[in-house]
């Protein structure tokens, strides 16, 4: 590896005058796993890393019924998906946490690094889409709010201007009769990236039988990570065993998927798989309001 | 160069000191600086668990670690596993089922079924074939192995109740 200094600021305001000192010659270091290794192969040449776990407000980690999630940036998904409440009132969020990479990926790995890593394939965004999380940014000049569907721009690219980084994020309250899912289609069992992702949330009438709202997010089939809007918006006032509804949704999130072709996929199979994998994850979310 | 970091850390539950550079890795300041050659690099890239250690009770893969990283903490390596005169449940287990062969995969195994059965010390082959999914051996086969660690949990619950 290139050589590079290390730091370890206490404060935002110290780590956010660390990066703004050096602009796109430092990067914060969360769990390592991205970052360390684009380092090792030479994609990335820095002269300084940031090390944010030093840093309490990167490390919140809190969850109120009424307040929703406050998820600092640096916190490894282990700790996500080991906290039940947690689990139990962000299954998609468990999900997702819980098949990136392998048992000591995950013991270093952040929810906040995967975001910010902004590969189109991170598989914690889509559920971050659909359970409406927001970013909290800092910077030199204070803290600013974005929503997680804006924050990705392009592959490795985000909103985040020098001087800047991802401090939390913010999950509101699961609303009463919701519930969420993620799931990816990997030809292995473990250990893979998503050749497609697709996360879902729905917010059910009291009788657990008609769709009240619904998000559907996508990974792997655009540049970024995709919040399906129409695909969503067009469930609202469906029954929840109504087949057809599901299809239609499907067939709109197909719609705004824009894959390439690679060595894990073709086009043509990302879109289908979309399809599939949008069904079974409006389902899965649906299927679990009925059992809560 | 950049300048060299001092780190102050315990490593199988042993104050030690070092100098490493910034970006030298857990896995490289083990290694060369300490001499503790238990966790083996194979893909220096986070995919196949040679490296594994544990860092504050948790599993990593030390190759994704910088070395600069641990200054506070806590590191147990293989060289921490036995005792004198004595070899962890876990190794033993390993020997009785021949669930190695060329041996550069299993430090990495015994730290990874170690951090398992500290949390989990009644697993299932699902939880052990789940959890191990991250250590890649290429000679022994992995039933040998799945075998070792569920017999560990065995032998260590029955130690535990005697
Ligand atoms: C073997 C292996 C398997 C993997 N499997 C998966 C998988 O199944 N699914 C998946 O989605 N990913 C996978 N990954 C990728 C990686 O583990 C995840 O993206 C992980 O969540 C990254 O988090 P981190 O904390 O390690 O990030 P880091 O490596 O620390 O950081 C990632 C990037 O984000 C930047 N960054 C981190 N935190 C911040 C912040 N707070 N503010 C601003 N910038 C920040 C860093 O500078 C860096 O560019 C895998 C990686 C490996 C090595
Ligand atoms: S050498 Fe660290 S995971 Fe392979
Ligand atoms: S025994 Fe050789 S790699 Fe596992």
């Amino acid at each position: 590896m290139r050589a590079f200094e290390y730091t370890s600021p206490k404060t935002v305001s110290e780590a956010a005058d660390l990066l703004a000192e050096k602009g796109d010659l430092a990067r914060v270091l969360a769990g390592g796993t991205d970052l360390i290794v684009q380092v090792r192969e030479g994609k990335r040449h820095l002269e300084r890393i940031v090390d944010i776990k030093d840093i309490p407000e990167a490390n919140v980690l809190s969850y109120d019924p009424q307040a929703g999630l406050h998820l600092g940036s640096a916190v490894p998904c282990y700790k996500i998906y080991g906290d039940k409440a947690i689990s139990a009132a962000f299954p998609a969020l468990a999900d997702s946490t819980h098949i990136i990479g392998g048992t000591a990926i995950q013991g270093r790995a952040a929810v906040g690094g995967n975001l910010c890593n902004a590969s189109p394939a991170a598989d914690t965004i889509p559920a971050l889409i659909v359970l409406e999380a927001t970013c909290i940014i800092a910077g030199t000049n204070g803290t600013r709010e974005i929503p997680v569907e804006q924050f990705c721009t392009a592959p490795g690219i985000t909103v985040l201007q020098n001087g800047e980084f991802l401090e939390s994020l913010k999950v509101p309250a699961p609303k009463s009769n919701s519930s969420s899912f993620y799931l990816r289609f990997i030809p292995r069992n473990e250990m893979d990236i998503a050749v497609v992702g697709a996360g879902a949330s729905v917010v059910l009438d009291d009788a657990k039988e008609s769709i009240v709202s619904a998000r559907i997010a996508l990974a792997a089939v655009a540049p970024t990570p995709l919040f399906a809007e129409e695909a969503s918006v067009l469930l609202a006032g469906r029954a929840a065993s109504d087949e057809s509804a599901i299809e239609e949704a499907a067939e709109a999130a197909k719609t705004i998927a824009r894959p390439i072709s690679d060595m894990r996929g073709s086009a043509e199979q990302r879109v289908h798989l979309v399809g599939v994998l949008t069904k079974r994850a409006l389902n899965g979310a649906i299927q679990r309001v009925k059992e809560s | 160069m950049a300048d060299k970091v001092h780190v102050k850390t315990v490593i199988n539950g042993e104050a030690v000191e070092f100098l490493c550079e910034p970006r030298d890795s857990l896995l490289e300041v083990l290694r060369d600086n300490l001499m503790l050659t238990g966790a083996k690099e194979g893909c220096n890239n986070g995919n196949c668990g040679a490296c594994s250690v544990i860092l504050n009770g948790r599993l990593v893969n030390s190759c994704l670690v910088l070395g600069a990283e641990i200054e506070g903490k806590e590191v147990e390596t293989v060289e921490g596993l036995a005792e004198p005169n004595k070899l962890h449940p876990i190794q033993d287990a390993f020997l009785e089922n021949a669930a190695l062969q060329c041996g550069v995969c299993t430090p990495g195994f015994l730290m990874a079924a170690k951090a398992l059965l500290n949390e989990n010390p009644n697993p299932t082959e699902h939880d052990v074939r789940f959890w191990l999914a991250g250590n890649l051996c290429r000679c022994t086969g992995y039933d040998k192995i799945v075998r070792a660690v569920l017999d560990a949990a065995e032998t260590m619950s029955t130690e535990v109740n005697a």
